[in-house]
């Protein structure tokens, strides 16, 4: 399945840092997604875009994890050639991800 | 336990007025917030005020005011906002004409300055910008604007004054809505938890509807009920830092815990540590509870002192972007478009137009995720889109002419060429002591 079907997600952005949320809709689907939604994994699915580190931060009493992305948005907001140059649609990117 | 409630007025600068003036008139609000400064737009506002010392605040400032001014003033309602972007106490003396014209009185304007460090650029030559270690010198008189994010302190200085608009330029978001919590509450700077606890309710309510069911909905798995009619949040704060987040009955929207959820992590990198002038707070402990409709309970969260640095920004010109777009149409139109960006790349090359970047876009197949390997054979319709980002406009002004030539030039049937350039302000950061920026209060009062 893809990840739309149990979380969903916003993208922020600062500078040429990308910061993406994922939240599950249910609390029992946290653990599956602590677990298939790895850093290694998020970094592979952005590679096109993402040129730096991704890490992740576990909020367990939200049932989220806080993804940053370092070097996403193209140099940053202001210079990046993307037609999104915030980057805004980065999240459904990233509900797109087949768990 | 005391309770204040403050309503969100705007989320950014171009924001709807509509739901401001709903919650004004029937929120039963002590305070509306309107955050309305992005990192680049102090930027440009400063460079408006080089031009004439009497702009560089919030271009809607007039309109927005225009409309709120008499309305707070029959309910009550104290304002604080940022509007003042660069130049606050223009911003001031413009709220204060509008006042007057409205025969309006009783009213006392406060306009916080100090965060505009631009005037002592010199003593930060060697220092070096965070995102891409460039230093201030290398940058010389390409620097527009230097403006480090203050704090809820001059806030709170014009409220125990009686101020009853607090204009800033680049106060930090949530600094605007933990400013009157502080006043309110007499909460110190010494209680990092409580600080903690209104900066995070502040970064809640500084999106407007971002928490409300904007920007939230997602047919068949995200619905949101009247989104056309969309509210702006309410949030009830009491003075042990707990709060409510709700919004009108009568607004479209809705505030869930998905709602709240996706507001609260929006844009803040590492949950534990978000740093502020005022506190650096601690989001990892945060709980949501959904006590009632759309009304979200909010408790838990921390903070720890402040680092005493301000970040500060730095806006610099940096070369120019050159953007053009054509469409192609019908069966084939991927191909055509694919030929009319070899043409270009070709056109470019033989005449030596050497753009420090560009780039190609077929919107609608590859344009948001930049992936090369896109394999759709066919769309209905294909739009190539070229950006480039240069040096000199010349080179910028050269690229759009080719665009602009594949008319008559390029592929059949190619139509709706759109194109522009834009001036590049970049934004980067240094961090400054605090004591650097002179935090000072004026007044006006009609």
């Amino acid at each position: 399945m893809k990840l739309r079907e149990i979380a969903h997600s916003r993208t922020g952005d600062k500078g040429n840092i990308s910061n993406i949320s994922l939240i599950a809709f249910k609390e029992e689907d946290y653990e599956l997604l602590k677990d298939k939604v790895t850093e290694d994994i998020v970094k592979e699915w952005f590679k096109d875009i993402v040129q730096g580190e991704v890490v992740r931060y576990e909020l367990p009493t939200l049932n989220a994890f806080n993804f940053v992305m370092y070097g996403a948005l193209g140099g940053g907001v202001t210079k990046s050639l993307a037609q999104d140059m915030h980057g805004k649609s980065l999240s459904s990117k990233l509900l797109d991800l087949e768990i | 336990m005391k309770s204040i409630k403050i309503g969100s007025g705007a989320g950014y600068s171009d924001d709807r007025l509509e739901p401001a003036l709903d919650i004004i008139r029937d929120g039963d609000v002590d305070y509306i917030v309107f955050e309305c400064l992005a990192e680049r737009t102090i930027a440009i506002a400063q460079q408006r005020k080089m031009k004439d010392s009497k702009q560089g605040y919030d271009s809607l400032l007039e309109y927005r005011m225009a409309q709120v001014l008499p309305l707070c003033v029959e309910n009550n309602v104290k304002i604080v906002t940022n509007m003042g972007a660069a130049n606050p106490k223009a911003a001031a003396e413009m709220v204060k004409q509008i006042a007057e014209k409205q025969g309006l009185h009783h009213l006392k304007i406060a306009a916080v300055t100090g965060d505009d460090v631009f005037p002592k650029i010199e003593r930060y030559q060697n220092e070096t910008l965070l995102e891409n270690g460039k230093q201030i010198k290398e940058l010389g008189s390409s620097i527009v604007s230097a403006n480090a994010y203050i704090g809820a302190a001059g806030i709170v200085q014009a409220l125990k004054a009686g101020a009853d608009i607090v204009i800033t330029g680049r106060a930090a978001d949530p600094s605007l809505f933990l400013g009157p919590m502080m006043y309110e509450f007499g909460w110190s700077f010494e209680n990092a938890e409580l600080l903690g606890k209104g900066t995070i309710g502040g970064h809640l309510m500084e999106c407007g509807a971002q928490i409300t069911g904007g920007y939230f909905a997602d047919p068949g798995y995200k619905e949101v009920p009247e989104l056309w009619n969309v509210g702006f949040p309410i949030m009830e704060v009491t003075e042990n830092g707990e709060y409510h987040i709700t919004k009108l009955a009568n607004a479209g929207g809705l505030v869930s815990l998905a709602t709240v959820k996706e507001q609260l992590l929006y844009e803040i990198h590492d949950p534990a540590n978000y740093l502020t002038p005022d506190v650096i707070a601690d989001f990892s402990s945060v709980q949501v509870e959904e006590v009632a409709k759309d009304v979200v309970k909010v408790f838990g969260g921390s903070g720890k002192l402040k680092t005493g640095l301000l970040k500060t920004s730095i806006g610099y010109k940096d070369g120019y972007i050159a953007e053009a777009e054509i469409s192609y149409g019908g069966a084939g139109s991927v191909e055509r478009a694919k030929l009319a960006k070899t043409i270009m790349q070709k056109r470019l090359a033989a005449q030596d137009i050497e753009p420090i970047e560009i780039r190609y876009d077929f919107i609608g197949l590859n344009s948001l995720y930049a992936n090369e390997t896109f394999d759709m054979q066919e769309a209905p319709e294909t739009r190539l889109r070229i950006a480039a980002r240069t040096e000199d406009e010349a080179v910028a002004n050269a690229i759009v002419r080719e665009a602009m030539s594949l008319y008559t030039n390029g592929p059949a049937g190619g139509g709706g060429i759109r194109s522009n350039i834009k001036e590049i302000v970049s934004i980067g950061s240094i961090l400054i002591p605090e004591p650097d920026t002179d935090i000072n209060v004026s007044y006006w009062e009609v």
